[in-house]
């Protein structure tokens, strides 16, 4: 079986007035069809990097990143648009919606570019909509919801395309730790449903909750693996240094 | 993504800041309301214009002839026989003596009536009709007898509306008044066109001892070819005089051809000054969708991330000023209606004369299609800006 997302000696350098960062140094992985991987990092352990090129919205400087069997890396920019609108759901820290329209139309959008009908995506945005239990408020704009609402909105977004990863970016991080709990716990009920769910975060307790992690450290893979092993949370740059699992 | 779409995108985004759009579209607005009310006064001019000379005939050449001493002339004749061997071009023709003798109505003198020998025809030829009495007649064109036609204005004044029959005296001569003219204004005056005698050329040229008879006055058989008509007269003018500063052919129908194109540059002219606050307007435009771009990063960002190509992005934008400059080119054509009404009816109380403002169709149709240009030439470069947005940088602005 062929990986979903195969990494292939990615670099991805910056450049920062005169000196030259290394945001990404040489990544190789797979993650495959049906998995929940946290990829966890400090900030500036090239994490974010790391989403931004799974996320098809930057490319790698050298190397190659395949979706799907797919060379991302050739892609110009609308290839890049069509197969983040085909293949990915992102779901963000700030929740990213459309303060301007109603929620069942903020589902809506990524359907609306992939050229579904009207009729047809008002459909599927309504049962996404019900799966994250909002059924009831389609026509309320975000700012009336409280950040757990408007993360599951955006979850909702992210489903409508039936994409092929479910990309969250600290999905948690703006949320108080019960309702981050339950957007988490719907992330994996996501998983058991057989998605593929790819988790980026800083907070190892948050990162436990995914089968395996992917440890980033000054754009390098410290450690890939079960996320229940002990050398997952630990750092090796700083020994001894546990967090609370 | 569909263009209905963007459409509609588009219409959400102008209603939701409607103080912010009207503000944008007063440049437009003003453009376009200015535009057509200078269109529209042109209108006016022209129709009057064409209105005047209607009543002049337009379908008229006049010719002078200065002449070239006595070795070279045209006779009454061969005037005649132009018109005999032309009919496509010529219909009639008619000689005009001005005389220049005081009018004397028994004791009474009139220093502004006008005094021209003419042919039978005359009458026909300029669509006169007579409402007392007879008109001249082929008699009295050959036999140079002392009669004549009078205006309404002097009927009225001088013989209480019952001149037929009666004398009037053109320098020493006494002229038999044997018909009237109907009236040709609505309310005879004083030197207008109802202050007049006409009397037979034939006497007319006797009198005033002019030997040859210099002016004339046609009627050409199709308006459309009073040019050629105009040419035939001259060249065949030309053929006797061999020199072409000696006589001038005037066509009505080119007179008016060319005040017509006088009205036409003044109205070019300051319907393009009018335009310029069109161009001032499209700036506006474009400066406030550069702010609403920036304002909207974050927007273009998520929509880049959820699959936005460029182009749907430029698309929105583009069609976003496009409809907030077509909205303001809406508003400026009923503002310029209403301002058209309005001059319509001042224009009537501040003089005598009754010019219709009327913008036409076509300006109308241009306004609409030239703030819809503007919107689209100065929303492009906000929208590429937007376009353009890295989707990475663009999520992380606030």
């Amino acid at each position: 079986m062929s990986a979903l997302i195969e990494f292939q000696d990615v670099c991805k350098t910056y450049e920062m007035g005169d000196t030259i960062v290394r945001a990404a140094d040489h990544i190789s992985m797979k993650i495959n069809q049906g998995e929940f991987v946290a990829i966890v990092g400090q900030s500036g352990s090239g994490k974010s990097t790391c989403m931004n090129i799974i996320g098809c919205l930057d490319v790698p400087t050298s190397g190659n990143y395949l979706l799907d069997g797919r060379d991302v890396g050739k892609m110009n920019k609308n290839e890049l648009a069509e197969i983040r609108n085909e293949k990915l759901g992102f779901i963000f820290q700030q929740y990213n919606l459309l303060a301007k329209l109603t929620l069942i139309e903020n589902v809506e959008v990524p359907l609306m570019y992939a050229g579904v009908s009207r009729n047809e995506r008002r459909e599927r945005a309504k049962t996404v909509l019900e799966m994250v239990g909002l059924g009831g408020k389609t026509a309320h704009k975000p700012n009336q919801l409280s950040g757990g609402q408007q993360q599951r909105v955006s979850i909702a977004r992210a489903l409508v395309g039936e994409p092929a990863v479910i990309l969250a970016d600290e999905p948690t991080g703006a949320l108080d730790s019960h309702t981050g709990r339950e957007v988490l716990a719907l992330l994996q009920k996501l998983h058991d449903a057989g998605n593929t769910v790819v988790l980026i975060t800083h907070d190892n307790s948050i990162a436990v909750q995914a089968q395996r992690i992917i440890r980033l450290e000054d754009g390098r893979v410290v450690y890939d693996g079960d996320a229940h092993a002990p050398e997952a949370v630990v750092s090796p740059g700083a020994a001894g240094m546990r967090s609370a699992v | 993504m569909k263009l209905i779409e963007s459409f509609q995108l588009a219409l959400k985004n102008i209603l939701g800041s409607k103080m912010r759009t009207l503000l944008t579209m007063l440049g437009i607005v003003i453009g376009i309301t200015a535009v057509i009310v200078i269109v529209g006064i042109g209108n006016g001019m022209k129709n009057y214009m064409e209105a005047q000379f209607a009543e002049l005939g337009t379908n008229t050449l006049t010719v002078s002839i200065r002449g070239r001493g006595s070795s070279r002339s045209v006779s009454v004749d061969q005037m005649y026989q132009l018109v005999e061997d032309n009919p496509q071009l010529l219909d009639e023709v008619s000689p005009t003596v001005s005389m220049s003798g005081t009018v004397k109505i028994g004791t009474d003198t009139s220093d502004s009536t006008s005094v021209t020998g003419v042919s039978e025809e005359y009458f026909d030829m300029r669509g006169y009709t007579i409402s007392q009495g007879r008109g001249l007649q082929y008699v009295d064109v050959s036999a140079r007898k002392r009669v004549c036609v009078i205006g309404t204005y002097l009927a009225q004044t001088y013989y209480d509306g019952n001149p037929v029959g009666q004398s009037i005296k053109i320098g020493q001569d006494k002229f038999t008044i044997v018909g009237v003219m109907t009236a040709q204004a609505d309310d005879p005056e004083e030197g207008g066109t109802d202050d007049c005698i006409y009397l037979p050329y034939t006497t007319a040229a006797r009198l005033s001892q002019t030997g040859t008879i210099s002016s004339y006055l046609f009627t050409v058989t199709d308006e459309d070819q009073a040019a050629d008509a105009k040419t035939l007269v001259e060249n065949t003018l030309y053929k006797v005089f061999d020199d072409d500063s000696v006589y001038n052919v005037t066509s009505m129908a080119e007179m008016l051809d060319t005040m017509t194109q006088m009205i036409n540059v003044v109205i070019t002219v300051l319907a393009v000054i009018a335009a310029i606050s069109l161009v001032v307007g499209g700036i506006g435009i474009m400066n406030i969708m550069l702010v609403s771009v920036t304002e909207r990063t974050r927007e273009i960002g998520i929509r880049k991330a959820l699959g936005a190509k460029e182009r749907y992005i430029m698309q929105q934008f583009v069609i976003e000023a496009a409809t907030t400059s077509a909205l303001g080119g809406i508003m400026g054509i009923v503002f310029g209606y209403v301002l058209c009404g309005v001059a319509t009816v001042i224009i009537g109380q501040l003089s005598s004369e009754s010019i219709t403002v009327s913008p036409s169709m076509n300006s109308i149709i241009l306004a609409v299609g030239v703030s819809a240009a503007i919107g689209i030439v100065f929303g492009y470069l906000p929208a590429k800006k937007a376009a353009r947005l890295n989707p990475i940088d663009a999520l992380r602005y606030d």
